[in-house]
């Protein structure tokens, strides 16, 4: 067994490709409604998965020692939406902490984009979200949540505040509602296919380009 | 701030020593195998019978009967059996030995799914 094996991702094996299976990420800072809209637009109840860590805050993953360290689990939401049989979204709410950076890496391998959750009282926490996403170029809109008694601002003013790239999406929403979610859900796809449009254009443009 | 939260911590559980069911192992098979969260697992019941699944634990066998009607995620595997995404990689990695479940990976990384299939996922949130 060698241990470079330990973090590859593509081990998996591939197989029946009829299920098809898209992966949406859920982040922001702690109480920005993350738990609330994966439970929100949800059909199965909210689960929550566990990963293991070591007391250093990494994945276990060593085969010899186990019982000498000290682990702990950590808390993701999750959520299940059925477009059709073999057609499905998974919602993973992102861990808030600092030290769960790791996690968001394994979660956002193949992710289909991200919502990121902004609660205008505290805009600042959902910067270093937004940092991570715009960084791997992961296509996200940020939803945000209209706490009763907070102010409402103008999307305009939230891109700007969050200093979003061009044509990020920034969408109003009551986390509580399924309706609502289901709309900032909808926003984000539309917005990674036309991500994904502009990057297939962009890499045939490189390709074909004269030499 | 939520009354009664604290920045730090109220993500993060209790600790525990689970991989005591996976005799200590902390990965998955000789491939090291690392399964996705999205990935979707199904029993081949046939197999698992045939196999002798005597030979495998309650927690194995557990899985085997979350995942015998309908695939499931295996973020939803660890979920409903209540065990750590890093132990149910590892008891996968064992029934996938034993050929008793099949594996299907969702979406290759770092490729997204066709146009039409985001379409359709539109369309599908819509009428939900
Ligand atoms: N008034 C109001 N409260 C909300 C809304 N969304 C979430 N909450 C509440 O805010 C608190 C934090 O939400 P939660 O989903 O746990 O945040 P998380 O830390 O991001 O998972 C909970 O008590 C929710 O009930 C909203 O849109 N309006
Ligand atoms: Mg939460």
């Amino acid at each position: 067994m060698s241990l470079e094996h330990v973090h590859s991702t593509d081990g998996e094996e591939a197989g029946d490709s009829s299920s098809l299976a898209l992966k949406i990420l859920v982040a922001g800072g702690f109480g920005a409604g993350k738990t609330t809209l994966v439970g929100a637009v949800s059909e199965i109840r909210p689960l929550r998965t566990e990963e293991l860590l070591s007391e250093a805050g990494q994945l276990v993953d060593d085969t010899g020692g186990v019982d000498q360290k000290t682990t702990t689990t950590v808390a993701m939401d999750f959520g299940r939406i059925t477009i059709r049989s073999g057609l499905s979204l998974y919602l993973f709410g992102t861990p808030g902490q600092d030290r769960f950076w790791f996690l968001w890496d394994e979660l956002s391998q193949g992710a289909l984009g991200a919502v990121v959750l902004a609660d205008t009282r505290r805009l600042e926490d959902c910067f270093p979200a937004v940092d991570y996403f715009e960084h791997r170029r992961i296509p996200f809109v940020v939803a945000v949540n209209c706490f009763s008694g907070a102010r409402t601002y103008a999307e305009e003013d939230v891109a700007r505040a969050l200093d979003l790239d061009r044509g990020t999406p920034v969408v109003l929403c009551d986390a509580r509602d399924p309706a609502s979610g289901k709309d900032v859900l909808i926003r984000m796809v539309e917005y990674a296919g036309r991500m994904h449009t502009a990057r297939l254009l962009e890499s045939v443009g490189q390709g074909a380009g004269p030499e | 701030m939520p009354p009664g939260s604290q920045w730090y911590d109220a993500e993060a559980g209790p600790l525990v020593r689970p991989y005591a069911v996976t005799g200590g192992r902390t990965r998955s098979g000789p491939g090291g195998v690392r399964f996705d969260l999205i990935a979707l697992v199904e029993a081949d019941d046939a197999a698992a019978d045939r196999r002798g699944a005597s030979l495998l634990g309650p927690e194995h066998r557990a899985l085997l009967s979350l995942c015998g009607q309908d695939a499931r995620s295996v973020a939803e595997l660890s979920a409903d059996a209540d065990l750590p995404v890093g132990v149910v990689r590892v008891l996968l990695g064992d029934l996938l030995e034993a050929g008793c479940v099949r594996v299907s990976r969702p979406v290759p990384p770092a490729r997204l799914p066709d146009e039409w299939v985001l379409r359709e996922v539109i369309d599908g949130l819509r009428a939900l």
